[in-house]
């Protein structure tokens, strides 16, 4: 498995954390990540892509965190580059957490991504940003019950004020740490899909050693996902990527 | 009560209803879901581009452009 750095032409310090930031579109994103990683921040491309990238790093707790920030989306399974890029990073890339940025004025939307990401990694921190915003609205949101549903930190952030960032970044960094202990809610399918899934699973784990996801690869297969099984091939080796796929087109073809 | 039903496309500017059904299938079906466009959502059409084509909704809360290929395959209930 190739390292992230290679993957992706990120360079993290030995001793840095690299946490993922995403969101959908004009959920505060920007804000929050200049307002965590101020003046130390860089910008290019994603390899390959023409997609935007920013990446900064701050400093929390005496720990180093390299910051990524992830294409805004909506989704990270239909077919946009944005979509790609955001959904390859956090499978392939492996961040020690990633960040779901959501709007608090209209969180049901927000929950789709953030669940969405939930079902490749364990390690999620909720923003619940504009909390400001939805407070003038009159929307009031419960952070803590929403952990708990979640089986998630949520945090309440105005990014665009500053409140709510230490919070934050004490989520983050507990996340990345590995200190966090948590049990993210995952989407129960249909039993048959479920069923189907959970067979496809057992068959391809012994393939993606060190994934912690076969599930979500095992759904993307069962999908006929083409552009996550080419992605999640060129990191494995040509006899593992061989069964893999061959394991993908039986249970297709069932 | 007796609902119109039309697609989405023909939804006048200004005027709302609900997702009755997605004609789209697979990748494009998904999209459209993932944009919030689930059996029973409100979608309010709130403006076109000159051409008409993109135009743009609100849906559960966010501006969402949509090209009429894609609108044609979602059928409102006007209420
Ligand atoms: N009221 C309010 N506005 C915010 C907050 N965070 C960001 N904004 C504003 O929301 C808009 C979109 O923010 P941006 O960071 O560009 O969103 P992005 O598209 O998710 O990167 C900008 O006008 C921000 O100033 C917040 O917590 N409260
Ligand atoms: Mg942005």
């Amino acid at each position: 498995m190739e390292s992230t750095s290679q993957l992706f032409g990120l360079n993290p310090l030995p001793d840095q954390l690299v946490v993922a930031l995403a969101g959908n579109p004009n959920t505060g994103k920007s804000t929050v990540f200049n307002a965590l990683t101020g003046l130390n921040q860089h910008t290019g491309n994603w390899p390959g892509k023409t997609v935007l990238r920013a990446e900064g790093s701050f400093m929390h707790r005496d720990k180093k965190i390299l910051l990524v920030d992830l294409p805004g989306t909506y989704s990270l399974l239909a077919t946009s580059a944005d979509e790609q890029t955001a959904r390859d990073f956090i499978c392939l890339g492996r961040p020690q957490a990633t960040v779901v940025v959501a709007d608090a004025t209209c969180l049901e939307r927000n929950l789709n991504l953030a669940l969405q990401v939930m079902e490749i990694s364990s390690r999620v921190v909720v923003c619940v940003n504009l909390m400001d915003e939805a407070r003038r609205r009159g929307i009031r949101v419960d952070v803590e019950a929403l952990s708990s549903e979640l089986g998630a930190p949520c945090i309440a952030t105005a990014a665009r004020d500053g409140l709510g960032l230490d919070k934050l970044k004490d989520a983050i960094l507990d996340m990345a740490a590995g200190i966090t202990d948590t049990s993210p809610r995952q989407v129960s399918y249909e039993p048959h899909v479920e069923q189907a899934a959970a067979q496809l699973e057992a068959r391809i784990r012994p393939f993606l050693p060190g994934w912690a996801n076969c599930r979500w690869v095992a759904l993307r297969l069962l999908e006929g996902d083409s552009g996550i099984i080419r992605a999640i091939c060129s990191s494995l080796d040509d006899d593992s990527e061989k069964v893999f796929l061959k394991e993908g087109a039986a249970a297709w073809a069932r | 009560m007796l609902q119109t039903i039309i697609p989405l496309s023909r939804l006048p500017n200004g005027a709302a209803g609900r997702v009755a059904s997605l004609s789209a299938r697979g990748l494009i079906r998904r999209h459209l879901l993932d944009l919030g466009l689930v059996t029973g959502a409100r979608v309010e059409a709130i403006r076109r581009s000159p051409a008409g084509d993109p135009a743009a909704f609100n849906i559960k809360g966010a501006l969402i452009a949509l090209r009429n290929e894609d609108a044609d395959r979602i059928l409102i209930a006007i209420d």
